[in-house]
């Protein structure tokens, strides 16, 4: 019996000692009526030498594949050294840190994350993680809305640059408080600054940037972020935490900084694993820490006088507040933030920094190789390490043309942005070798020499 | 001995370079887009760094090195192989946007599982995309609210929850924009049917139960429950917070409700990881399939052979919408996957058994002992409750006091001070995977702490000693905020 450690002398020792004639009797009080003695739709037992033989048969099915797809979910190099401290059954098999004493290695780890956090978004306070970027971005919507009190109208501001489906969750997450998302259009890939003229005078209680775009390209966040707090709006970022070992952190922006960031930590030595279990980040002001959703560390001593860690602000959260709580989250992502800390830690500031740069290059190698094709151009720059490729025929014949040989050519906007007619959202990052860009520079053009143009 | 920050091991200009690109390549991104300074984060070796977050790990206690009889959490053993099997690598190279021809293999897993989970369940369908049992009441909620103004019931707005609910049950209805409505428990344990009779009416949208309950027992009227809430119009949810006391007993689509959530990372094994990642896969009847969160793995048959694809707001367009970026916790997902298949339809009525035969025998084992049990009359479900407010009234030894004092003794503690209706309580949860000795060791331990309650009760106010810190100051944490470490020399803390 698999993880079943009884003997048969336990059971009946064990019966004995409650009284009751068989295990059968300890379900007494479940109505006869709805009691079931068997589960047809689920199959025999395999042992773990035939599930090893499905799964690994499974995963080959599925192996071998060369990505220039990003979109929200990047393939980076991960240590060695990440995932075997990170699944270290003390890690893996602890649960949330509730009897601090005896999680003073979960604390202590969550405690140096917000720190390396706070240093990459140049705010005051992170939490402990949220489920994903889209749900962290979700919830800063919803924490915006909270904390800023100047404002009475649920509407939050949020750039067409912001990646599609995390505005589509948001949607999903917020409508039932009547809160609305109302779009700023893009000019040339990044929000466009000059289109915020039309929200002057109007109530929001924030202002939402991607950074870089779901495009690719790089906002100037400054502008942006004055607007909105002249105006007495909050400001959000969500930003590829990666892309802040190069870029400006959100606490910098404009005169006064962001007011939160969020985002995927997905980059930070998690991987792609079919998107997710990735975690959320989230970060913000001093000033707004009280509205922030999740679980937060923080540093005391014990009664000895020594540094130990501890949840604190729980007063925030549904287990005390119940229908008053910040969020109903509880269960967050902590794992992926074990492997994320370890990860930083192995990289340090200069590691992400080199990190990113070879993104940037290798997708600039992409894009310039692309650009000398006939009927292809890059759309906008500057952009990090996703470009846009316009075309002169569907996209989608480039990305079946290049499946077939087992590269993933990239992300498909015609649905999401039709404004760009046929566009197609390239990545390439360090993982990529000039060999891979080569060959795919190959068979795209390939493709383009034997499909119609549009 | 205490461990130092990683910040306080690091020292400017060391790096474990073999992990980034050696040669920085120009660039021509404009300066103003640039960061001036580097982000504060740690200059370590390899093995710096290695044995750091070893020592920490050895800092905690977890399923592979404690008893952890945490109530409502289901702590149960985590099979390797789950992990192991999880983690090949084209598994974690698969990118979630990747074409469904490179995803076969994944979507055949995901396809059976949601088959499984709907059929452990007596439901019609699921949707695996939740990434957390809160997460799951979220999508269960807004599934509610969506049938209901899909008939034109927009007032109904107030989600019913029993007083001994999780805190998640009354959060998500805010979430949801709908009002909790809490009602009392009886006595025995089960709902105060009266008190729910007066609650429903043309403004209940619909009601959240556990059950068994956090009570730990199981509700035995909830079909007529079920029909007091469907004849005013409402929905039933079910969090499965407690499936474990009863997989392969009973199903919740018997029992009459429309909507549920399984926490997988309880019932189905999967790591609790030091606080995620969870699983909330939610299953629902027919009634409310076109409601379900996407994207769901559907199956063609394409020139005779099976294919798997994804369902999206095409083929769902009554769909809550979306609730993560791509599918939720995949990886989690395979590990239940894999966890079903080794237990098999023989092992899965195993884990309620077993699951129930552990908690009935730690119950009466402390009731021997001389401990009261919430509801001795009843039979446990896989959790029970003991009630220490009368050892708390001789001695002043109180429930936190025990949960320390157990740590010493090398036991997690069990869930503390809930539910909150029964006083200095422990809510137990001993798992089918434990053996009798650990079961009897910890009866043992509680009874030792309790009989210095009464010779020594200092001794007891004392623990934790053998943990890594001892008693930390939570007031302290609170008025003294101190939530990331900032450099000596850095004026702005």
């Amino acid at each position: 019996m698999p993880y079943i450690p009884h003997t048969d002398k336990d059971v009946a020792e064990m019966l004995a000692g409650i009284g009751a004639s068989s295990t059968e009797d300890l379900f007494d009080e479940i109505p006869v009526g709805l009691r079931v003695d068997d589960l047809p739709g689920v199959p025999e037992a395999l042992t773990e030498a035939e599930i090893t033989r499905l799964m690994r048969r499974r995963a080959r099915r599925d192996g071998e594949v060369v990505s220039f797809l990003g979109a929200g979910a990047y393939e980076h190099y991960i240590p060695a050294a990440v995932w075997d401290v990170a699944t270290r059954g003390e890690f893996y098999s602890a649960y949330t840190p509730y009897q601090a004493e005896a999680s003073q290695g979960t604390l202590q780890l969550i405690y140096e994350y917000q720190t390396m956090m706070t240093g990459l978004t140049g705010l005051d306070v992170s939490n402990a993680s949220l489920y994903d970027g889209a749900t962290a971005f979700a919830e800063a919507c919803l924490m915006a809305v909270r904390a800023n009190r100047k404002s009475k109208s649920g509407r939050v501001l949020v750039s067409r640059g912001v990646n599609p489906i995390y505005r589509s969750v948001t949607d999903a997450i917020i409508k039932g408080q009547g809160i609305e998302l109302v779009e700023i259009p893009l000019r040339d890939g990044r929000t466009d600054v000059d289109a915020l003229a039309q929200f002057d005078g109007q109530d929001f209680a924030a202002l939402c940037l991607q950074q870089p775009t779901f495009l690719g390209t790089i906002e100037e966040a400054d502008a942006i972020t004055d607007w909105a707090h002249e105006r007495n709006i909050l400001v959000i970022g969500s930003c590829n935490p990666l892309s802040l070992a190069l870029l400006k952190a959100p606490g910098d922006w404009g005169e006064n900084g962001a007011d939160i960031a969020c985002g995927e930590g997905q980059p930070l030595g998690i991987p792609l694993s079919s998107g997710g279990p990735y975690f959320g980040y989230m970060v913000c002001r001093t000033q707004l820490q009280r509205q922030m959703p999740g679980r937060i560390v923080g540093g005391t001593l014990d009664i000895e006088g020594r540094v130990g860690y501890t949840l604190t602000l729980q007063a925030r959260e549904q287990h005390i507040r119940r229908s008053k709580a910040t969020s109903n989250i509880c269960t967050n992502q902590g794992l992926m933030v074990t492997a994320a800390t370890i990860h930083m830690s192995l990289l340090g500031a200069e590691g992400l920094r080199r990190v990113a740069l070879a993104c940037h290059a290798n997708t600039r190698m992409l894009a310039d190789a692309l650009a000398k094709i006939d009927g292809v151009s890059i759309a906008f720059g500057p952009y990090f390490h996703e470009a846009v490729v316009q075309l002169d025929r569907p996209a989608q014949s480039i990305i079946e043309a290049l499946g077939s040989q087992k590269i993933l050519a990239g992300y498909d906007l015609s649905a999401h942005y039709p404004e760009l007619g046929s566009a197609l959202l390239v990545c390439a990052t360090e993982a990529r070798t000039s060999d891979d860009i080569g060959a795919y520079v190959a068979a795209f053009e390939d493709a383009m020499k034997k499909s119609q143009a549009a | 001995m205490s461990e130092p920050l990683i910040f306080e091991i690091s020292q400017r200009g060391r790096r474990a370079p073999s992990h980034a690109p050696s040669d920085v390549p120009e660039h021509d991104l404009p300066a103003d887009l640039l960061r001036e300074d580097p982000p504060l984060l740690p200059e370590v070796s390899e093995l710096q760094v290695v044995r750091h977050f070893t020592r920490l790990s050895q800092r905690n206690f977890s399923i592979d090195t404690e008893f952890y009889p945490l109530g409502s959490c289901t702590m149960k053993y985590n099979p390797k192989a789950c992990n192991r099997l999880a983690m090949l690598p084209e598994f974690l190279e698969r990118h979630p946007l990747g074409a469904v021809e490179h995803g076969q293999g994944f979507l055949e897993c995901m396809y059976e599982l949601q088959d499984m989970l709907a059929a452990v369940t007596g439901m019609a369908a699921t949707s695996l995309t939740p990434m957390a049992g809160a997460q799951g009441e979220f999508a269960g909620v807004a599934m509610i609210r969506a049938y209901h103004d899909a008939n034109g019931d927009h007032e109904r707005r107030e989600i019913i929850v029993p007083d001994a609910a999780h805190g998640t049950n009354p959060a998500t209805a805010t979430m949801c924009g709908c009002v909790a409505v809490e009602i009392p428990t009886g006595a025995d344990g089960d709902i105060d049917m009266d008190a729910l009779r007066d609650a429903v009416g043309p403004q209940t949208a619909g009601i959240m139960l556990t059950n068994p309950s956090t009570l730990g027992v199981f509700e035995r009227k909830i079909t007529e429950v079920a029909k007091i809430v469907h004849d005013a119009g409402g929905l039933l949810y079910y969090d499965g917070a407690n499936l474990n006391a009863i997989l392969g007993r009973a199903f919740p689509g018997d029992m009459g409700f429309d909507v549920m959530h399984l926490n997988l990372h309880k019932t189905f094994s999967t790591p609790h990881g030091g606080g995620g990642p969870g699983s909330g896969a939610v299953c629902v009847n027919e009634r409310l399939e076109p409601f379900l969160p996407i994207p769901v793995v559907g199956k063609k048959i394409v020139d005779g052979e099976d294919r798997y694809v994804w369902l999206t707001e095409a083929d769902r367009p009554r769909s809550i919408g979306r609730l993560s970026a791509f599918m939720g916790n995949a990886g989690i997902l395979l590990r239940a996957y894999i966890y079903m298949r080794i237990l098999g339809r023989e092992g899965m009525r195993r884990v309620s058994e077993f699951a129930t035969l552990n908690a009935n025998y730690l119950m009466k084992r402390l009731a021997d002992l001389g401990f009261d049990v919430a509801f001795p009359e009843r039979r446990a479900s896989h959790e029970f409750i003991v009630s220490l407010k009368a050892i708390t009234s001789e001695t002043g030894i109180t429930a936190m006091d025990f949960a320390k004092a157990l740590l010493d003794r090398g036991f997690h503690a069990p869930t503390t001070y809930f539910p909150l209706l029964i006083p200095e309580c422990l809510l137990i949860e001993p798992t089918e995977t434990e053996a009798r000795q650990d079961l009897d060791a910890f009866a043992n331990a509680l009874a030792e702490i309790r009989d210095l309650a009464r010779s020594d009760p200092d001794a007891v106010k004392a623990a934790p000693m053998t943990t890594p810190v001892r008693r930390l100051d939570d007031v302290r944490a609170a008025r003294h905020l101190d939530l990331a470490w900032r450099p000596a020399d850095d004026a702005s803390q």
